[in-house]
């Protein structure tokens, strides 16, 4: 053992790694991509780890090394999970061989997902064993402990951090290598009324999950991590406690004074409920406040506990108002919540006088292509009535002002065919989808095929940076690199564009302005379905090659660059445009906007 | 012995490796330490903050509003913004470069410096300014105001590490290449 300064994801992949984890497969995703990363980076090479182009596709890879015995691990975001819920179904009715963690990680607040969805209540609708670690600490324990729950009891089980434990740090202890587990893998075996999900199969299976789950709940009651912290639990005439789970239950640590601790009950496997353990801990008590995050899933539990085993303890949480129903927990708003469930008064927060703050949302980075390609579009269709379909990654933050350039946005790869759908109603509007060139390979090529065999009249626009920049510059299969940084051969968007029939392809690089806006004009007034691929290397990745540089004398002040392009780069200063050298890339396209030429290439790096 | 630190900027300016440095150090005292960072979507041009607990033992990585002992500001703006986390008597350390979001550079917002920075000097009784534009012009470079920012901490006593604490982390953590600039910036305005 050592000790290491670990990210709760890092905690997570160290795990994994000493259980003896033989796969690991996933899409990147915030908050769990960096469980994947740091397999790639530590794992041995004997690990196959992978980029797979989505969720659905990573959890079928891990599925079929589970069927050969191995232990597999399979990582994702809550969103990504909605992704891969249709195997995830079936996969539960055939259950695995060798052990199946599925990292999903919720994002309460949220802080960068389109949902607040609790993977607690998938586990419960897919009737798939949960485990919600509480500490970065906990979370490299448990999913060791996963692995071995379902290796023994044959079924994939969700481990299930949040943000706050993900991208948490904490010193712990962790295996040296040595001390790794190594698992022998038997390989795969035929037997079809095994592996081949049949109606009879299902009844049969479904019989047994519902008998393995009650079984879990008996279990669970005895699994360490599910505990009664006990307290004094007297407060005024009533008999009160507190039941927690993930990093809830450490803001409620954090709000416990000394001297009035109540009894907690600590819940670490939400689904099959430790029901013994909960019946033992609401005995003896008149009210009990559920502190969670996302759904009321503790407070439901415990409701049903009440009703069961006719138990006249009062539960308290979302339900009833006592909590917060939506948005992440903080240390604050679950000291207000205790206080008021102890009947203690806390002192009212002065509303101060402060000054205005100016509105902070992140912006497209100076010099990012993505920029000057929906500058091209716009640009092109000036006039005309138009649809802009955005799509999940960097260039959602096209929806800015002054770039005002993403109509739409509603999950991975849903802007090809919700610009079809406007087509259809209205063929007039000009209808553009955005796409990344991940996002294109996750979820974009059937939404094309859709669109080509359904006739629809639209412009793809991928934007393609040869990276996944929103979540940190992963590989994909257009990068030609794998996630250990093998050179492999890349797939081609423009050939699987062409492959898929679309005879308009054209490949520009958006930072060429005027050919920029000259591709736009021409490919979409073309009829059908065509495409634009905009290709520029994120801007993160690649060196400056020049800085621009204003000109003061011939600057007339007129600032169509600072409103028209809103770089973080330029800035007004004393009347006349400015470029923060520290800032610039020398992407050009300010050049190439000034009415006056004031602007050009300065020194070249 | 407990420390709660907020780090607070704009996203790109460096607070995520500062946070890291201060965590670094503190872990060679054999001090256990916490943090929670902003990372993810693309934060660049964002308001982020990390927060760090020193000592904070089995508490969460996340710290309570009038519980901070330090805030440690790259920008007055997200200084201000911060501020509810301040405890009573704590300290605040502040680069004086204001960074204008891009929606008030188009007009859509304002951003009021001066009367951000008087609210500071009214509200704070431990407020250390770090003039940023001297120390860029003086060490040639934004890229290291992060320690800069953190020289100051240290020196205001409010941080519970030394200099010489940060200075190892430095060389653990940044190439060797860079270490006479950080050990500049972190000597700056001594």
């Amino acid at each position: 053992m050592h000790s290491e300064f670990l990210m709760g994801n890092e905690a997570i992949a160290l795990g994994a790694l000493a259980a003896g984890v033989n796969l690991a497969a996933g899409y990147p995703g915030t908050p769990s991509t960096e469980i994947l990363e740091t397999i790639a980076k530590r794992g041995a090479a004997d690990v196959h780890v992978e980029w797979s182009i989505n969720e659905k596709a990573g959890l079928e890879v891990a599925a079929g090394a589970a069927y050969s015995g191995a232990r597999a691990l399979v990582t994702m975001k809550q969103v990504g999970l909605n992704v891969a819920a249709d195997p995830l179904m079936s996969l539960e009715y055939i259950g695995v061989k060798g052990g199946m963690v599925i990292v999903v990680a919720d994002d309460p607040g949220p802080i960068s997902s389109q949902t607040e969805q609790d993977t607690r209540t998938f586990g419960m609708f897919s009737k798939v064993p949960v485990f919600d670690p509480s500490t970065v600490a906990e979370a490299y324990e448990m999913v060791q402990e996963a692995f071995a729950f379902s290796e023994k009891y044959h079924t994939p089980v969700f481990l299930r951090p949040t943000t706050r434990i993900d991208h948490a740090y904490e010193a712990i202890e962790v295996k040296d290598e040595a001390e790794y587990e190594q698992k022998e893998r038997e390989g795969f075996v035929k037997d079809a009324s095994k592996w081949v999900i049949f109606p009879k199969l299902s009844v049969r299976s479904h019989a047994a999950i519902e008998a393995r789950n009650a079984e879990l709940s008996k279990v669970f009651s005895d699994y360490p991590r599910n505990k009664i912290l006990s307290g004094a639990g007297q407060q005024g005439s009533l008999r009160k406690g507190i039941a927690s789970h993930g990093v809830s239950s450490m803001y409620t640590r954090d709000n416990l004074a000394q001297d009035n601790h109540l009894p907690v009950l600590h819940i670490a496997t939400p689904f099959p409920f430790p029901e013994e353990l909960a019946v033992k801990f609401l005995e003896g008590l008149d009210e009990v406040l559920c502190i969670e995050e996302l759904d009321p899933v503790i407070e439901r539990a415990l409701l049903m506990v009440c009703g069961k085993y006719h138990l006249p303890t009062i539960i308290r949480g979302k339900l009833t108002g006592d909590i917060q129903t939506v948005g992440e927990n903080t240390v604050e708003s679950v000291g207000k919540a205790i206080d008021a469930f102890l009947g203690q008064s806390r002192p009212e927060e002065k509303a101060e006088a402060v000054p205005p703050l100016p509105v902070r949302p992140p912006v497209l980075c100076a010099g990012c292509p993505h920029r000057a390609s929906f500058l091209a579009v716009k640009e092109a269709m000036r006039g005309q009535k138009t649809i802009y379909c955005g799509d999940i990654g960097c260039y959602t933050l096209g929806n800015a002002a002054p770039l005002d350039m993403c109509d739409t946005c509603l999950c991975m790869g849903a802007g090809i065919n919700i610009a079809q759908g406007v087509y259809h109603m209205d063929p007039q509007t000009k209808c553009f989808a955005f796409v990344g060139d991940s996002t294109f390979f996750a979820a974009g090529i059937t939404g094309t095929v859709n669109a080509f065999y359904n006739q629809a009249d639209m412009t793809l626009v991928v934007l393609d940076n040869s990276t996944t920049a929103m979540t940190g510059h992963q590989p994909h299969p257009g990068t030609g690199k794998t996630i250990r940084g093998e050179v492999v051969e890349a797939v081609s968007i423009e050939k699987v564009l062409r492959a898929i029939g679309l005879s308009v392809v054209e490949t520009v690089n958006p930072l060429d302005h005027a050919e920029a806006v000259a591709t736009v004009k021409r490919v979409a007034s073309e009829p059908g379905v065509k495409a634009i691929i905009f290709k520029s290397p994120c801007v993160v990745l690649a060196k400056p090659a020049a800085r621009s540089k204003v000109e003061a004398e011939k600057c007339i002040g007129c600032q169509k660059c600072i409103r028209s392009l809103g770089c973080p780069a330029l800035v007004l200063q004393e009347g006349k445009a400015f470029i923060d050298e520290t800032l610039c890339t020398g992407c050009t396209l300010c050049e190439s906007i000034c009415p006056v030429g004031a602007i050009a290439g300065g020194e070249k790096l | 012995m407990s420390t709660d630190i907020i780090l607070c900027g704009v996203g790109g300016q460096g607070t995520i490796l500062a946070s890291k440095l201060i965590a670094a150090a503190a872990m060679k005292k054999g001090i256990p330490v916490k943090t929670a960072e902003t990372i993810g979507m693309a934060q660049r041009g964002g308001s982020v903050f990390s927060h760090l607990r020193l000592g904070a033992g089995e508490g969460s990585p996340l710290i309570g509003k009038k519980r901070a002992d330090l805030i440690i500001a790259f920008e007055p703006a997200e200084a201000v913004r911060q501020m509810p986390f301040l405890k009573e008597g704590g300290s605040v350390v502040v680069s004086s470069r204001p960074i204008l979001p891009v929606s008030a550079m188009i007009g859509d917002a304002t951003y009021e410096v001066e009367s951000i920075m008087a609210y500071l000097r009214d509200k704070v009784d431990r407020l250390t300014v770090v003039d940023s534009d001297a120390a860029a012009r003086e060490l040639g470079s934004m890229k290291v105001l992060n320690v800069v920012l953190l020289g100051a901490a240290v020196r205001s006593g409010a941080l519970g590490l030394s200099e010489q604490d940060i200075l190892a982390a430095i060389h653990e953590r940044v190439p060797a290449r860079f270490h006479e600039l950080n050990e500049k910036a972190l000597a700056f305005a001594r």
